[in-house]
């Protein structure tokens, strides 16, 4: 962490005096309301291609007819839309936080415990950090590294200036305008994300991280990634950060899309920790991801991992589609909520291609009064002979309060499909806890203990100095779960 | 007069709102091994847990002093801390947990609370498997989730194992020998009586007298009704052994 501390400092600050794209931009803010004024502005903001503006418009024209999803197993009131503003230039530090004091005392503790570098708590808590230049460039270090592959890792801002015809080849190619309410608010007023193309046979020679991504600080509630793995590549992704982040938009609605060609590979990790509000629940974000990777290439694989343990709600089903013969799709993922967080994810693995195959495996942990749905479909297509999936699906439920649910579907329309669903819900029995507190660990340790142990199969998927962190952050979540 | 380890004085402990132990008097000095028997249904789990501090357990009256300290306002992690383990009659599964990292938040946790540093991980590792080696447990078993899987014999070997690497000052051995046919008893004893020392107790408690043929106690006691109704040397084992348990629960309920 102490590293990543510096090389955000570094990455961003070199961000502002040498990529200068979005300092450029006059401090501005479009006016409240979504409107075809607001697309035109955010597009014209960013110099957008005209192509991309008629995206953005047909997306919002869309948005018009389509109504708030219910279907989900969360409650929270109506969105007022109208309410809102869909682009503000990066924010001036007058608006910040001015010091640690100002930030909620909760959130300092978590990141103490976290062992977080106290400047990069400042940049996490979003307070104004006076940035101190090296001379030492990280960034343009592994830049070099990159470049000198074929990479492309930049904003996708920054992409639309530099790689527009990929862009436009692939954008809204996995998740189509329509698909989706929020993915079609995205789609028409997406504000910043990640681009990564890994040309033909390249391996990707380190774990690419939005870290390490100019202005990602600023990447706004609807942020867009488009990671294009071509015939033979292979990246590993991480998204997010174990530390709580805060934000001042409630909502944040964002868009990622996969594609792998032929014998490629794209592994995509993920540690989720916004803000989830109070005890009750006031003030966390919502976040509604649509999340979704084609396998469009044989023998071409997509593998999802996912901890999710942040936000007030959680809506997140991140999906493959096996279009190529023996590709092959992975969901491992571990949510926890705890108090009044809700959760409903899960994944949707749809076979399409002869072959392919697809492992599910979800753990959830509720505790505190929160409620958690596992939602997962697994689709084998007429064309899908000898598909195969094995989902494993299982539930902890810490106290008495909280909830656990699970909502599999499965269709098949091959009859050579193999489709395997286990599901188990437990709990912590007392047997355990007492156990683990003869041999000396303290009841909150052996909880996170316990816990840690449940989702180990899950853990294990993450990159090393991930993992470290997110079984620290596992016994964090569950603090005060227990007594 | 030396200072006992462990002294029990007229407790008295309720489960459920019903009482168990009805005014238990018990020393153990430092170095001795006392062993507890008595039919099923005597009170000797309930023991076992209240000295551990489970929750449920209630001391209702009278007083635990270790080291002339009581321990009876503490949780249980805290009474680890202060060295008293319990090898449990049943060892618990903890899925996903493999034994290695399960003996490394023992012994932090214990350390944490004394304020000692934590061990490190590489030499951590050597100590354990040295310790394991002496029980006839291969690194594969330390790899494995906690008792998840393994045989009776394996789960009271683990325990022992667990015992070894927490060195504590006082040991409960609670049923150790339940479920093991007899080489897998030779092995358990043998763990336990490696880890006899001068400045190491222990209370072995068991229905059986077969497991003293191995763990040689310097006292052992009969355990009816919540009381211990008689005391003795080993000989008192083999006694009860030939007469049974009747006589000692019609003395309990007279």
């Amino acid at each position: 962490m102490a590293l990543n501390a510096q090389t955000i400092e570094q990455v961003r600050d070199l961000g502002k005096y040498k990529y200068g794209f979005e300092t450029e931009i006059e401090m501005e803010t479009a006016p409240k309301g979504l409107s075809e004024d607001t697309v035109r502005f955010i597009s014209a903001k960013k110099n957008e291609p005209e192509w991309m503006l008629e995206w953005r418009l047909r997306a919002y024209r869309h948005w018009l007819t389509m109504k708030t999803p219910e279907w989900a197993h969360v409650h929270y009131p109506p969105i007022d839309f109208q309410d809102s503003y869909y682009y503000a230039a990066p924010k001036s530090d007058d608006d910040r936080p001015k010091s640690l004091d100002e930030v909620d005392p909760k959130l300092l503790e978590t990141y103490k415990k976290l062992g977080i570098p106290l400047e990069e708590q400042k940049f996490l808590a979003g307070v104004a950090v006076d940035a101190v230049f090296d001379s030492v460039s990280v960034t343009t270090t592994y830049k070099k590294q990159l470049e000198d592959q074929g990479i492309i890792f930049c904003s996708i801002s920054e992409a639309l200036q530099t790689h527009p015809e990929l862009v436009r080849q692939y954008i809204g190619s996995v998740v189509p305008y329509t698909d989706n309410f929020y993915a079609t608010l995205n789609s028409a007023v997406f504000s910043d994300g990640s681009f990564v193309y890994i040309p033909k046979g390249v391996r990707c020679p380190m774990e690419l991280s939005t870290y390490f991504r100019i202005n990602a600080r600023d990447t706004g509630q609807f942020e867009r990634t488009l990671i294009i793995a071509d015939e033979g590549s292979y990246v590993s992704y991480l998204e997010g950060c174990t530390a709580p982040q805060r934000d001042e938009n409630q909502l944040h609605a964002a868009v990622v899309e996969l594609v792998t060609h032929d014998d490629a590979e794209i592994k995509y990790s993920t540690v989720q920790n916004w803000y989830p509000g109070d005890e009750d629940g006031k003030g966390g974000i919502y976040n509604f991801v649509t999340k979704r990777g084609a396998c469009r290439g044989r023998n071409s694989k997509i593998s999802w991992t996912q901890v999710e343990t942040g936000s007030a709600i959680t809506w997140k089903y991140p999906s493959c589609i096996l279009q190529g013969d023996n590709s092959v799709g992975e969901f491992y993922s571990v949510a926890i909520t705890n108090n009044a967080q809700q959760a409903d994810t899960g994944t949707k693995m749809i076979h399409l291609g002869k072959n392919t195959s697809s492992r599910i495996i979800s753990k959830g942990i509720s505790a505190g009064k929160a409620e958690q749905t596992y939602r997962g479909l697994v689709r084998i297509g007429p064309r899908a002979t000898g598909a195969r999936n094995y989902t494993q699906c299982d539930s902890l439920l810490i106290g008495d309060k909280c909830g656990a649910h699970t909502v599999p579907y499965i269709e098949s329309r091959n009859r050579t499909a193999r489709v395997e669903h286990e599901a188990t819900t437990s709990k912590i029995s007392d047997d355990q806890l007492f156990y683990c507190r003869q041999r000396g660990i303290g009841a909150e340790d052996a909880v996170a203990l316990i816990v840690n142990g449940f989702c180990r199969d899950v853990l294990q998927h993450l990159p090393m100095e991930f993992a470290v962190e997110a079984q620290k952050l596992v016994g964090i979540s569950l603090e005060g779960s227990v007594g | 007069m030396t200072q006992k380890m462990l002294e029990i004085k007229d407790l008295h402990a309720t489960v459920d709102g019903k009482e168990i132990l009805k005014g238990l008097n018990l020393s153990i000095g430092a170095g001795e091994v006392h062993a507890i028997m008595g039919p099923n249904g005597s009170g000797k789990s309930t023991l076992s847990y209240v000295l551990a501090g489970r929750d449920g357990y209630e001391v209702t009256g009278g007083d635990v002093l270790y080291d002339g300290e009581s321990l009876v306002d503490l949780v249980p992690e805290e009474r680890a801390a202060k060295g008293l383990f319990l090898a449990f009659q049943y060892p618990v599964e903890i899925p996903g947990v493999t034994n290695m990292i399960f003996l490394k938040n023992a012994v932090n946790g214990v350390r944490k609370q004394r304020g000692e540093p934590e061990l490190d991980a590489m030499e951590f590792l050597k100590f354990v498997r040295v310790k394991a080696k002496a029980l006839s447990m291969t690194d594969d078993m330390l790899k494995r989730a906690v008792n998840v899987g393994f045989s009776g014999g394996e789960k009271k070997r683990n325990e022992i194992l667990q015992m070894a690497v927490l060195e504590p000052r006082l040991a409960v051995l609670d049923e150790t020998d339940s479920g093991l046919d007899i080489d897998a008893l030779k092995v358990v004893a043998d763990g336990v009586n490696a880890l006899r020392g001068p400045e190491r107790s222990m209370l072995v408690i068991t229905h059986y007298q077969r497991l003293l043929d191995y763990i040689v106690p310097d006292h052992v006691h009969i355990l009816a009704g919540g009381r211990i109704v008689r005391s003795g040397d080993k000989g008192l084992a083999l006694e009860l052994e030939e007469r049974g348990y009747a006589e000692f629960v019609d003395q309990a309920a007279a």
